[in-house]
């Protein structure tokens, strides 16, 4: 498989598994002159606006995929999320980032789901 | 699916070690506590760690790696406490990767909560000894811990402190399993301390070999049998430095309290070598360039100075007027208090530091020598200015100031056997116990360091006795300082002659060996 269809593939299985549990998708892939993002969404009830990165490998033998999120590209990330909010029309009263680490070793991929990017 | 995802109230399994933050010979308890928590993957460590602890993660998680110890994809964070202490080196490592195991439940953490660990990690696990292992168990002792965990190649080291349980473990693997782990401890080579890594003693002399002088031999063995602190002048070629290398040879052996500052000196500055046990009394012979941070230590945490490293034993300063003024001033403080208190901008150390002084100078900037000899290019004002660069305060603090003259052929010829460093060490041994006997109930040990007004009130001497010394006080040739110099100086040598006090005799000999006054 290559790397670009792996991570395609994981992105796709992260979306359905924020759907499944409730999530509004707002946005796939969104970019701007900062960055990409790979989903927005929204949570039930409280209606957070969470924008997601999904990383994903087929193995854990160089490290896990949520330990490659490095400080720079957290900052990126916030960067890119600050620009989607100035481009709203609607005050967005509460958002944060997440990180979804997929490891797809098997038929069934790990997921690990990390709330709230420091 | 993790349950990262999931909040709520859990039991919280925190991993707990204890470790000890030296500064200077005194340390402070530092109970280091590891979470596991929802995060970017890694090791995080708080609590002021300097570089060399920080490193630290990373030697961790690879050592815990190799040994097959996998940390989860979660944040492991490392608290240090107190957060206001300054955490320098290496040998945090043990303690934090017990914390992070136990945090794993891969040890117990009730039990590593209560014992103290310090050692290096090397990458496949084995612990590499680090500097201060000593002064760890003596801190750690004093605050109430009892079990030690220390790499193997500091055992001997470690055994040295009475009371303490003592752990030695070759590797992380050894120390987890004696903490409750099941994992296989593979067998390691223990790496072993370091032997002699700060290059040699300098070499001690035989009195034997010292040709003539007879003076400077009687002023050598006063010095060695009162703790005075001595000052030769005199030609090069005279015997000075020869004369000084001899001294180590003829001092005491060091005291139980002495030996154990000495070899916590060691240890703290990385000297520490099992071959040095009991330890001799230290020779320190800087060389005339070495700078004042370089001689009063603490430049860096827990760097240990010249002056330290001469504690309890001979500092021998050799060109003693071509040392930078600060440095000589430097001097005062140590001398008069026996501590080395430094404060930099990372914080304030006291080590101890007394220190016998020994001192050799030329009389002149060209060093041909003695008045009226020729050769000598040197005017009377270069003459002065070059006696002047050892100043007041620091010669007052001098007690025997001793002029050599050059070796003369009937010396060199002379066919009598001369006394060895061993009979000249006994009679200095039995003066220092005469002396421990007089000294019984003040806090202090030897007549180099009594106070002139206590030995006058202890001998109460008769005018008869001290008409010399009167004279020279009436005339101005004689300081008081200078006079309470000469009653220390006498009575030492009283010690030495196994006298039951200095009489008109000794005050006569002390007398002559003042050459300079003030």
């Amino acid at each position: 498989m290559r790397r670009q269809t792996l991570g395609r593939r994981g992105e796709d299985f992260a979306a359905e598994h924020l759907t499944g549990l409730g999530w509004t998708i707002l946005q796939r892939n969104w970019r701007c002159s900062h960055g990409e993002i790979d989903i927005i969404a929204t949570t039930p009830g409280t209606g957070t606006v969470v924008f997601v990165e999904v990383r994903t490998r087929s193995s854990i033998s160089a490290g896990h995929p949520l330990e490659s999120i490095g400080t720079r590209k957290a900052a990126r990330m916030r960067r890119t999320a600050g620009a989607w909010l100035s481009q709203q029309p609607h005050f967005i009263p509460s958002f944060r980032i997440d990180v979804i680490g997929l490891v797809w070793a098997g038929e069934t991929p790990e997921l690990t789901h990390l709330e709230g990017l420091e | 699916m993790s349950t990262a995802t999931t909040a709520g109230p859990r039991t919280v399994e925190l991993g707990r070690a204890q470790a000890i933050a030296l500064s200077g010979l005194d340390g402070t308890t530092v109970a280091v506590e590891a979470s596991v928590n929802p995060g970017i993957p890694g090791i995080e460590v708080v609590g002021l760690p300097d570089a060399s602890v920080n490193e630290s993660r990373k030697r961790i998680r690879a050592a815990l790696s190799n040994l097959g110890v996998r940390l989860k994809a979660m944040r492991y964070t490392v608290s240090l406490a107190p957060g206001s202490v300054r955490k320098v080196g290496s040998g945090f490592d043990l303690a934090i990767a017990m914390a992070i195991l136990g945090a794993e439940g891969v040890v117990d953490p009730t039990r590593t909560a209560g014992a103290v660990f310090c050692g290096e990690l090397g990458l496949d696990g084995r612990l590499v000894p680090v500097p201060g292992v000593l002064p760890t168990i003596v801190s750690g002792l004093r605050a109430g811990f009892t079990h030690f965990v220390v790499p193997a190649g500091c055992a001997a080291e470690a055994h040295l402190v009475p009371g303490a349980q003592v752990l030695p473990v070759a590797s992380v693997a050894q120390c987890a399993v004696h903490f409750g782990a099941t994992m296989d401890a593979p067998p390691v080579r223990v790496v072993e301390d370091r032997e002699a890594g700060h290059g040699q003693r300098p070499q001690v002399h035989d009195l034997a070999v010292v040709q003539g002088q007879d003076d400077a031999r009687f002023a050598l063995e006063i010095a060695a049998a009162g703790g005075h602190h001595l000052l030769m002048t005199g030609a090069p070629g005279a015997g000075k430095t020869l004369l000084a290398g001899c001294l180590p040879g003829i001092l005491p052996p060091l005291g139980e309290q002495a030996a154990v500052e000495v070899l916590a000196l060691a240890s703290l500055a990385g000297t520490f070598s099992a071959h040095d046990v009991p330890p001799l009394p230290p020779y320190e012979t800087p060389h005339h360039r070495t700078t004042t941070a370089a001689m009063l230590g603490s430049s860096r945490p827990n760097s240990v100075g010249v002056l330290s490293r001469a504690h309890h034993g001979v500092l021998f300063m050799d060109e003693a007027p071509e040392f930078s003024r600060d440095v000589l001033e430097a001097l005062r403080e140590p001398l008069e208090s026996g501590w080395c208190r430094v404060s930099r901008s990372w914080g304030s150390v006291d080590l101890p530091s007394r220190f016998q002084l020994v001192m050799a100078a030329n009389p002149c900037p060209c060093g041909a020598g003695e008045a009226g000899r020729s050769g000598c290019t040197c005017t009377p004002h270069d003459r002065r200015r070059y006696r002047s660069r050892l100043s007041g305060p620091l010669l007052d603090r001098i007690d025997l100031r001793l002029d050599m003259l050059p070796v003369t052929p009937a010396d060199v010829h002379a066919r009598a056997q001369r006394e060895t460093s061993e009979q000249v060490r006994a009679r200095v041994i039995e003066a220092r116990r005469i002396q421990a006997e007089r000294y019984a109930g003040v806090d202090w040990e030897t007549n180099g360091q009594t106070p002139g007004g206590w030995l006058r009130g202890h001998f109460r001497f008769a005018a008869h006795e001290t008409r010399l010394l009167d004279r020279g006080l009436e005339t101005g040739a004689l300081t008081m300082r200078g006079y309470d110099r000469v009653l220390r100086v006498a009575t030492t040598i009283a010690d030495l002659r196994g006298a039951q006090r200095p009489g008109a005799d000794e005050l006569g000999a002390a007398l002559l060996l003042r050459t300079q006054e003030g």
